[in-house]
């Protein structure tokens, strides 16, 4: 038989039930869509944390005290300000060295009032983690040293605290001490659900005092290179350890980030998708269904076609060609679906949905595939049939 | 066999052909001997009935010939080839190429039309689709019924839908059309009508004809009647 004849039976087969194949195709575009939607949240998920981590820049080292893995608890930092300044000494460059401490505080300024993240932080801040400012100055060398009560605001702190006025010049209360805001940071944006805009720096010695502490949580290199980056890390670590035999420290790059949290989240879009594709499966066990349906119905067809020689494999072909246009065309109507609720996800949500370009391919050959997995077992059972048996049929 | 040949060539190689066939069936844990021991020969312009009362085994004889069923022990070939040393697939061509067949319930597709019916079978030979409909066409001008080709079986006489049938019977060109009690659903006249026309086309293509019934008055105008009963071919 003549592909294009077997394409026209089957399609004529299927027109004549309509409601019945669009109801079965309506399984597959449902799990097609679910597919193509839920991987596309999970690349979603990739690519925006992907491009925040990215923002820090490729030659960005931060060092904390313990393991840096997922799932170990955090440590109680025992890095001092001491530290800081032996770790400038090893990098050689002190204004390429952050450090910073932090605490949730309640920022007011008049009535209104915002909880932010308070930054204990030194000068190069702007430096190392490509922070621009937007009005005024950042906190100098001279702010650190003499601990002056001066701040930096988020950008949506200080829309918080002082709406469209001017918050230069101004006085704020952190957890009830007054700092003046010498400048306002540029938009940042969110890392790691983190909001970067709702927060307000000042200087890390006036922070310890206000938070009663001597305490360092992490340092923040900018290495020279991007070649030397691991080096340097191994560099420092050592020199931390050699400072505190017993504890350990670790020292991360965007690149290490950035595989841990892609392979996380790679894993999440790679679940999402399993998941969906279990409704997929439902619908290709639906498919299989109304093909047995069908091949029962149409059993004394099948004997005619048998008796006037179609073959074994002409009737298979058929029945097979059916269950694939089902799920194809479900594939289809279910990808442009999934892309089109994605797109709308994406614009009317803050949820990002990125349609990757492998995923609706994907799903197209998985749901074709479906059909022919769910479609062979009828579309065998119709071509075994005894033209005899099947001619007798009522 | 019963009666001898009167149309026929007897020498001619037989266009099917069965030779001391037996057919067993399990039905429902019992064993059913449908046919004990049958030889029967089709030649080439052959007319013939096969007549009996139902049960008799006739209506299986008819499918051995026809080579959409196989035979328990003993031998049928279609167009000279020996069913039992052929694939399923291949007996399958030899039927497309050989024989067709005419059904009492017609058997036609219900969502096609006539033409569509007819032009089926060449599907199955790989004909492009013009192709298949100019011989449908044809086919159908041949049993009369080229005023009727968009109609659907439903938009049809009973009459009408066997004279399609035996158009979809006759569009391979067959050397033997086979028809199992193709006037059992028709009235008399309508009964009468399509046995005209399957007695014209034996006559003017000299296809044979083997016409499977229990009508008296049906195997009376053939030219040979073969008697089944209980599995055996008996005299008349």
């Amino acid at each position: 038989m003549r592909t294009a004849e077997a394409w026209r039976v089957a399609v004529d087969a299927l027109r004549a039930n309509r409601l019945r194949s669009a109801l079965t195709m309506l399984g597959v575009v449902i799990g097609v869509a679910a597919v193509v939607l839920l991987v596309a949240i999970g690349s979603g998920a990739k690519r925006e944390i992907e491009t925040q981590v990215e923002g820090l820049g490729s030659n960005l080292l931060i060092v904390v005290p313990g393991e840096l893995s997922f799932g170990s608890a955090p440590t109680t930092s025992r890095l001092t300000l001491g530290d800081v300044d032996h770790v400038a000494r090893v990098v050689g460059d002190r204004r390429r060295v952050a450090a910073t401490v932090s605490s949730g505080e309640t920022v007011r300024a008049g009535t209104r009032e915002i909880f932010a993240t308070l930054q204990g932080t030194n000068e190069t801040v702007p430096l190392v983690f490509n922070r621009p400012i937007a009005r005024g100055t950042y906190l100098r060398r001279g702010d650190v040293e003499s601990r002056r009560r001066v701040a930096v605001l988020g950008r949506k702190t200080a829309r918080a605290l002082f709406g469209e006025r001017d918050p230069l010049g101004r006085q704020v209360a952190i957890s009830g001490v007054r700092f003046r805001v010498i400048g306002v940071f540029a938009e940042a944006g969110s890392a790691f659900g983190v909001d970067r805009d709702a927060d307000v720096h000042v200087p890390i010695t006036a922070a310890q005092r206000l938070l009663d502490t001597r305490r360092v949580d992490a340092l923040a290199v900018k290495a020279p290179t991007v070649d030397g980056i691991d080096e340097l890390g191994d560099r420092i670590v050592a020199s931390l350890v050699a400072r505190y035999p017993d504890d350990t420290f670790s020292a991360v790059t965007q690149s290490q980030i950035l595989g841990t949290v892609g392979r996380i989240l790679g894993l999440l879009t790679l679940v999402l998708g399993a998941i969906a594709g279990i409704s997929l499966l439902v619908g290709g066990v639906g498919v299989s269904n109304i093909m047995l349906v069908s091949v029962r119905e149409r059993t004394r067809e099948i004997g005619l076609r048998k008796a006037v020689g179609a073959r074994q494999r002409d009737i298979l072909m058929q029945f097979l060609i059916e269950a694939v246009v089902l799920t194809s065309v479900g594939g289809v109507v279910g990808i442009c679906l999934g892309v089109g609720a994605a797109l709308v996800l994406d614009a009317a949500t803050p949820l990002p949905a990125v349609i990757a370009w492998w995923s609706p391919a994907v799903a197209f050959a998985v749901s074709a595939s479906v059909g022919v997995f769910f479609g062979v077992v009828p579309a065998r059972r119709a071509g075994l049939l005894d033209p005899v048996v099947a001619l007798r049929s009522e | 066999m019963t009666a001898e040949p009167v149309q026929g060539d007897d020498s001619a190689v037989p266009v099917v052909e069965a030779v001391d066939v037996t057919k067993s069936y399990r039905l429902e844990g019992v064993t059913v001997d449908a046919l004990r021991g049958v030889s029967l020969a089709v030649r080439p312009g052959d007319y013939l009935a096969i007549v009996g009362p139902s049960g008799s085994g006739k209506s299986t004889l008819m499918h051995l010939l026809g080579g959409i069923d196989r035979p328990s022990t003993g031998t049928v070939r279609v167009a000279g080839r020996d069913v039992s040393e052929l694939s399923e697939d291949d007996v399958a061509q030899v039927r497309n190429a050989t024989v067709g067949f005419v059904f009492q319930a017609f058997q036609l597709l219900p969502r096609t039309s006539a033409l569509g019916n007819v032009a089926m079978p060449l599907v199955y030979r790989g004909l492009r689709k013009a192709q298949r409909q100019r011989v449908a066409a044809e086919a159908l001008d041949a049993v009369g019924m080229s005023h009727r080709t968009t109609h659907r079986p439903s938009q049809l006489s009973g009459g009408e839908q066997q004279r399609v049938a035996i158009a979809r019977a006759l569009v391979g060109e067959p050397a033997v059309i086979l028809a199992d009690e193709p006037t059992g659903n028709l009235d008399t006249r309508r009964g009468r009508e399509v046995m005209d026309l399957l007695e014209r086309l034996n006559a003017e293509r000299g296809v044979a004809v083997v016409v499977v019934t229990h009508d008296a008055d049906v195997a009376a105008r053939t030219d040979r009647v073969v008697h089944v009963r209980d599995g055996l071919l008996v005299p008349a």
